[in-house]
């Protein structure tokens, strides 16, 4: 059993990284991430942390960093949200198709405009489909747990893609709570140094990054689909490996008592704790719904999601974030999952806590209760900003 | 013409090329001969990262490589910071233990658009965090691989297909950018101008760009006969005489002191200079008059500037 | 021997589309560009290496004999070497289409 204590999520990611033993962190100050890098160079100053840190002058360089060190062999780290994760996402779709492994934290807010420092999915939907690995945590030991997997995972030679952990800004990145922190031993020994399968180095030089022709650029795009999709059975392995070691087992797909559900809520990142004491207040007034929290967002698990969900007849998805003029993307990608199956449950796709406005319990029955009014009226195709003024 | 002995210097320079042939340069570049004499200088222990233009795109055709070094492209505009994380993870993977101590050379290489323009933050950031590279420019005046688009670096009254001589406009209508004055605005240990017309010149500059501790910043004129317009065989008389005409002055700036490498009594004119290309070809006397003048004002600047220096 | 682009299949890729062998570009004949080829006179050349070092595709190289003699495998026919010999040793020359 490790240390209990109670620490801000960012200073324990900034600890995971730390015990981590990352080589390179290179970053850019934003809020809500800023305490992750304050923490960090306070650790760095202090000597109790060493690595090559600094600040440099924008997003798109503090990536750019990091691919180059992960590059030459370094283990990295950056994280960012909102505008800066915008700034920097034309080196994202770069760091996954030369399959550089580097981790990044990102403390999600909404992307401008209007400016807003607050919390939602935006800005992760707008580099959907960079091809990092992608996973949405719920909580403060979820952060600092995913830091150890994320670079076991993506280090490891049968992977090598960039991976990212989204936590919910403020919400998760400036809170209180309760971590167990792993000893410095089990940590060493669940990680090992990064070991590159290419490197930059003069005594065995080579080329990355060449530009390719359209008659290679297919093959190189299906070698990365591949690699990704082929990761699901690794990210499981590894997934276990850390269960073994600590005792948490986390799952692409998570449920809450959806086992017998007619309707099941879907929610990915910390609304998942708060629909849970949702989902629990309406089984006590007898109503049959449960719960189901995406963690895996990329690669999207498919088998998983399907399974969760077979014996629903209706699905509440719950999204963070709006693809403006089309839907809410988790509901999109839902749908995409069920659509070939002969059996479906119906759907009904609500966009809430838009830019950091609350969603309580009571929040999550009024959507349900709509949901049920509007899918028992027919309609099939549900979609709306919850809680909206007019 | 055999009564220069110099010309046997060449033979002093190694023989062995990190640049290999079969690259997909156009005739007669001297950016690509830039980048050849750029390898020599600094050998087997280097490591590159290349900003996304002419010299990325001919030498990296998947799967095909002109790189006998270790080679990175990622971006276009971010080589510096790039080369910055190249450069620490050397460091601490040192520090470490994880690789042996050597001395490997990070090196930054872009054009001029990669450099002044969409790459002068990544570029100012690394200068000002003190990393110990060196960044090369190789300024062919133009965005030469996108098709002749004009840069910062294009100067006053060239004609690219971004800045047209037209009707109105007569060519570009802005002054060439001072990228060397801007690096040593930040208070680097090296600063330096090259061209490969003076082959032997460059390549003790990239030599001692890479001996210095800290960030080093190289501009190397590279003569692009297609955007230029002139004759392929000319890029190293052109390059010369970019030299003598005073608008392209090879000089260094160490810890802030100037020194004029080669001073010459009396400039050619600047009329020599750009009757050779195309691109200047609608240039008016009373314009090219304008221009030999500002050129020769900045040329006494740097003079003095060198003065002060000695 | 790296074959060309159109033939590999994408499970050949190294990952990350790393290329391994260095200078592996020296297999391509850029010397099909050129229109001129570079001819030398030999009683004219002094041996200075000039043509060797302003050649932007690294065609010259010093034969046992000590003369720079240009490869024309890569040679693209620019003229630069004819056009810095301090001795006009080379001259550029139209060279024959294979028959």
């Amino acid at each position: 059993m490790g240390k209990r204590v109670g620490m801000e999520v960012s200073i324990a990611a900034a600890e995971a990284v730390k015990q981590a033993n990352v080589d390179v962190i290179s970053a850019y100050p934003i809020t809500p991430q800023t305490h992750i890098v304050e923490h960090l160079s306070e650790l760095v100053a202090n000597g109790e942390f060493d690595a090559e840190f600094f600040c440099v002058e924008s997003e798109h360089s503090a990536l750019s960093v990091c691919v180059g060190a992960a590059a030459t062999g370094a283990r990295t780290f950056t994280c960012t949200s909102s505008q800066g994760l915008a700034l920097m996402s034309e080196i994202t779709y770069i760091a996954s198709g030369l399959r550089l492994p580097i981790l990044m934290i990102i403390s999600n807010r909404t992307l401008s405009a209007p400016l807003s420092i607050w919390n939602d999915h935006s800005d992760a939907m707008s580099i959907r489909d960079c091809g990092w690995i992608q996973f949405f945590v719920e909580n403060g030991q979820e952060v600092y747990d995913h830091v150890f997997v994320g670079y076991r995972l993506g280090e490891d030679r049968n992977v090598l893609i960039p991976v990212i952990i989204n936590m919910d800004g403020f919400i998760l990145s400036h809170v209180i709570e309760p971590f167990e922190l792993i000893e410095q031993e089990k940590i060493d020994q669940f990680l090992p140094p990064y070991q590159p399968l290419h490197q930059l180095h003069p005594d065995h030089p080579v080329t990355m990054g060449a530009f390719a022709l359209p008659s290679i650029f297919a093959e190189t795009k299906k070698a990365q689909e591949e690699a990704i999709r082929s990761s699901i059975p690794k990210i499981l392995e590894t997934w276990k490996a850390f269960g073994d070691m600590t005792g948490r087992y986390y799952h692409p797909i998570e449920t809450y008592k959806a086992e017998d559900a007619d309707t099941l809520l879907v929610t990915m990142g910390c609304f998942g704790e708060t629909a849970s004491v949702a989902v629990d207040k309406m089984r006590e007034g007898g109503k049959s719904v449960g719960l189901v929290k995406i963690r895996l967002w990329r690669p999207f698990p498919f088998d998983a999601f399907k399974q969760a969900v077979v014996k629903a007849k209706q699905l509440v998805v719950i999204d963070r974030a709006i693809s403006v003029g089309a839907c809410g993307p988790v509901a999109a990608e839902v749908k995409a999952a069920l659509y070939g199956k002969d059996q479906r449950p119906l759907i009904y796709n609500f966009v809430a806590g838009i830019s950091g406005r609350d969603v309580t319990p009571s929040d999550f029955i009024k959507m349900v209760d709509k949901a049920e009014i509007e899918i028992e009226e027919g309609n099939k195709e549900g979609y709306e900003i919850y809680g909206v003024r007019g | 013409m055999t009564e220069n002995l110099n010309v046997f210097a060449v033979r002093t320079l190694t023989q062995k090329e990190y640049f290999a042939p079969g690259h997909r340069s156009c005739q007669g570049c001297a950016e690509a001969l830039a980048v050849r004499l750029v390898a020599k200088a600094l050998g087997r222990n280097v490591i590159i990262a290349n900003a996304t233009g002419c010299m990325e795109i001919v030498s990296s055709p998947l799967p095909f490589t002109s790189w006998r070094v270790p080679w990175f492209h990622v971006a276009f505009e971010n080589t510096a910071a790039v080369a910055s994380g190249i450069e620490s993870a050397l460091k601490v993977l040192m520090r470490k233990g994880r690789i042996p101590h050597k001395k490997i050379v990070t090196l930054a290489m872009a054009g001029d658009g990669g450099t002044a323009d969409i790459g002068l933050q990544a570029l100012s950031g690394a200068l000002e965090r003190g990393h110990n590279f060196v960044y090369i420019c190789t300024d062919n005046e133009a965005y030469m691989n996108t098709g002749i688009q004009r840069s910062s670096s294009t100067p006053f009254g060239a004609s690219t297909t971004t800045s047209p001589a037209g009707k109105v406009q007569m060519g570009q209508i802005t002054w060439k950018k001072n990228m060397p004055a801007i690096a040593a605005a930040h208070n680097i240990p090296y600063v330096a101008t090259a061209c490969p017309s003076y082959p032997i010149d460059l390549v003790q500059k990239v030599k001692k760009a890479a001996d210095i501790e800290g960030p080093a910043y190289v501009h190397i004129l590279s003569v692009c006969p297609t955007g230029w317009r002139s004759a392929p065989e000319l890029s190293i008389k052109l390059g010369r005489l970019a030299v003598e005409t005073g608008v392209f002055p090879l000089y260094e700036v160490e810890r802030g002191q100037y020194r004029l490498n080669i001073d010459f009594p009396k400039l050619k004119p600047f009329k020599d200079y750009i009757k050779l290309q195309g691109r200047f070809r609608h240039l008016t006397d009373g314009m090219i008059e304008e221009i030999e003048k500002r050129v020769h004002q900045e040329y006494e600047q740097l003079k003095e500037k060198a003065k002060k220096g000695v | 021997m790296t074959k060309p682009e159109s033939e590999w299949t994408w499970k050949e890729l190294p990952v990350g589309n790393v290329i391994l062998e260095p200078g592996n570009a020296s297999q391509y004949r850029t010397g099909d560009w050129k229109t001129l080829k570079p001819v030398l006179n030999k009683e004219l050349c002094i041996h200075c290496g000039l043509c060797y070092i302003f050649c932007p595709d690294m065609a010259y190289s010093l034969s046992a004999e000590g003369y720079f003699i240009a490869d024309l495998y890569y040679c693209k026919g620019c003229g630069i070497c004819a056009k810095e010999c301090p001795t006009g040793a080379i001259s550029m020359v139209l060279e024959e289409e294979e028959k």
